[in-house]
């Protein structure tokens, strides 16, 4: 596919003589939302960590917006224009919910060390729109402004998860990685989530892929479905044909089963 | 919560009072006593090791890197002053900027500014040397690595005396090894009196001028871009990388920042002490100054600087001074001063029953702290 924001290809992850991931090739179009699915332990997570750095592919080629980005560092990955969300959330836990997104900015800022120190003119203009983005973007994720200075541990659990989105969204990414994002909500905030995502997509042009386990959430969003089962990518396809796909079942069932 | 974290709950223009308050305290100080005396010295070595324990905490208490082998960036900086203000190397003859008397000296001698930005530079090379290694390593490894580190430059300085520099001429080393290298040149400064052994004004004035600057460094970085990496990168490095934060550069940045400021302080103690020998520079002198930021409160600029002070003071001062002679008194035949460490160790110890974030702590540490203490309780109670 020619206008894939993100194409992975033949990637795999070989933890010892685990395969974690087995040979995927998968892309990503623009302005896409996107999801993958598959039971616990089906390597998405580690798909996710590949794709933004965090793992380096044992074998296989990662190309984001035309540029190849294979061999890049986490940090580097995330000026290209990836940004992430994680599982079991990992804010700045001692940092207010300001600074933990002013932090996702950090690729975005130029103040060096001497600037810093200097605190040339530029540099607290820098500081100071930083620090309004952050609160804007705080605004938009929808935690109150009385929650803004408050330290990320004291937050609750819905408004840490929609701190971590801002902290994703401040690096102003082409591609929004959310991995679970919906974990311990009930469905009330899953469907709030899910409007969130769609508006995100509509208004900003970003693309997002999803790993998620909440099935209404993922049918109602995604425009497209891969299914992950032992690090292999079994079926992919729009929500009504994953739904009916035989393996995809089996793979689901089986695991119904044996629990 | 409305304060900004990091800051006291004062208002800015009372912080700020009382900040110039005891600046103007610290500035006279020196006049309530005469020219030499113990009190003054005492106040200058302690200033110094402000310094470095606002470097040390530039390394650990932001960006979480325990390095046990700071003692290295002391002895680097104060080896820079014995290579470059003294006599060490006779048969080099070049002056820079020096005053009339020192002109005439053999060997070499540099202005004390001149050092001093060289020494910073030596160290923050330095720095980023020891920071390499440790680069892929955590917590305690990163600890083990430095301590190392710190040991080399000691056996370095120890076993220079056997390294002969050819291109200087004559029969030049590349230290004096235990017989150390001295006398030192004085510090030479326009404007100021003589800095002489009779006279420590100029000495003290010195030492508060590099810690007021170390201090707006220290509290520039903080508030800054590269102060939120730090903290980003001491919580959560995987998070940290993953939000754009470069963790190699960030990290060595720390490392190279907390260096320069113990070079500095190296570099004035090297010309203090008029010393410079391989005992100056043992392991326990890196536990002293991470004694001092623990004590204060890792991560607080304020608590570092009460902290140094109060653990420098109580080593020059209280121990042999005031209660050297207590064991005596009450019959025992040891003097204080013999188990000064073992006193360190047991403040330590107190302080991390009593109040473990430190003397004046940093806001993060205190809430980080207290709320694995509720977590504990609400286990006792309920198990």
């Amino acid at each position: 596919m020619s206008d894939a924001i993100l194409q992975a290809d033949r990637m795999s992850k070989i933890f010892g003589g685990l395969v974690a991931v087995n040979d995927v090739t998968f892309d990503i179009p623009r302005r896409s939302i996107i999801s993958i699915i598959g039971p616990n332990g089906a390597g998405k997570t580690t798909f996710f960590n590949m794709l933004t750095g965090l793992y380096k592919p044992s074998t296989g080629r990662l190309t984001f917006d035309g540029a190849d980005i294979t061999r890049r560092r986490p940090d580097q990955i995330t000026k290209a224009g990836v940004a992430r969300t994680f599982q079991n959330i990992r804010l700045f836990s001692t940092m207010t919910a300001v600074e933990n997104v002013m932090v996702g900015e950090h690729s975005r800022m130029r103040a060096g060390i001497v600037g810093s120190i200097l605190r040339m003119p530029w540099v607290r203009s820098e500081e100071k729109n930083v620090e309004a983005k952050a609160r804007e973007m705080l605004d938009f994720v929808g935690v109150r402004k009385s929650q803004h200075d408050a330290l990320a541990t004291n937050l609750s659990y819905g408004d840490q998860r929609r701190v971590e989105i801002a902290r994703a969204l401040a690096s102003d990414p082409k591609l929004l990685l959310l991995d679970e994002p919906t974990a311990g909500m009930n469905p009330n905030e899953s469907a709030r989530l899910t409007d969130f995502m769609i508006r995100l997509r509509d208004e900003t042009g970003l693309t997002i892929l999803l790993i998620e386990h909440d099935m209404k959430v993922v049918m109602g969003v995604s425009e497209r479905i891969t299914v992950f089962d032992h690090g292999e990518k079994i079926a992919e396809g729009d929500p009504a044909s994953v739904r009916a796909n035989p393996r995809v079942i089996e793979a689901y069932l089986g695991k119904q089963e044996a629990a | 919560m409305k304060s900004r974290i990091g800051r006291p709950a004062i208002p800015p223009w009372a912080n700020r009072a009382l900040a110039a308050a005891v600046i103007a305290v610290a500035i006279i100080f020196p006049f309530f006593f005469t020219e030499a005396a113990g009190w003054v010295d005492d106040m200058t070595l302690a200033l110094a090791y402000v310094v470095m324990g606002l470097g040390l905490n530039v390394v650990v208490g932001y960006a979480g890197l325990l390095d046990l082998g700071y003692v290295a960036f002391f002895a680097i900086g104060a080896l820079a002053t014995g290579w470059f203000m003294s006599g060490f190397f006779a048969d080099a003859n070049v002056h820079v900027l020096v005053g009339e008397f020192t002109k005439n000296l053999p060997g070499i001698h540099f202005n004390f500014l001149i050092v001093l930005v060289f020494a910073g530079a030596l160290c923050a090379v330095a720095g980023i040397i020891i920071g390499l290694p440790t680069l892929r390593l955590r917590g305690d490894y990163i600890a083990i690595v430095t301590l190392a580190f710190g040991e080399i430059i000691r056996v370095f300085v120890i076993q220079g005396d056997e390294i002969n520099l050819p291109f200087v001429g004559g029969d030049a080393h590349l230290t004096a090894g235990r017989q150390g290298i001295n006398p030192i040149d004085k510090i030479d400064l326009p404007f100021i009196d003589q800095f002489t052994s009779l006279n420590l004004r100029p000495w003290y004035w010195t030492a508060l001028a590099l810690v007021l600057l170390v201090l707006f460094v220290n509290i520039r970085l903080r508030d800054s871009r590269l102060g939120r990496a730090w903290i980003a990168l001491r919580e959560d490095e995987v998070a940290a990388a993953s939000m754009g934060v470069p963790l190699v550069k960030t990290k060595l940045m720390a490392y190279a920042v907390g260096a320069t400021f113990g070079g500095v302080s190296g570099a004035f103690l090297g010309s203090y002490l008029n010393t410079v020998n391989a005992d100056q520079f043992q392991f326990g002198f890196s536990i002293f100054i991470l004694a001092m930021i623990i004590l204060g409160g890792l991560g607080s600029v304020w608590g570092v600087v009460v902290g140094s002070l109060a653990l420098s003071l109580i080593n020059t001062r209280l121990i042999p001074d005031v209660l050297n002679d207590v064991p005596s008194k009450i019959g025992l035949d040891f003097n204080l001063v013999d188990v000064n460490y073992g006193i360190f160790g047991f403040l330590l110890v107190l302080m991390m029953i009593l109040r473990p974030e430190g003397l004046i702590p940093e806001r993060r540490r205190q809430i980080e702290l207290h709320e694995d203490v509720d977590e504990s309780l609400v286990e006792v109670t309920h198990a």
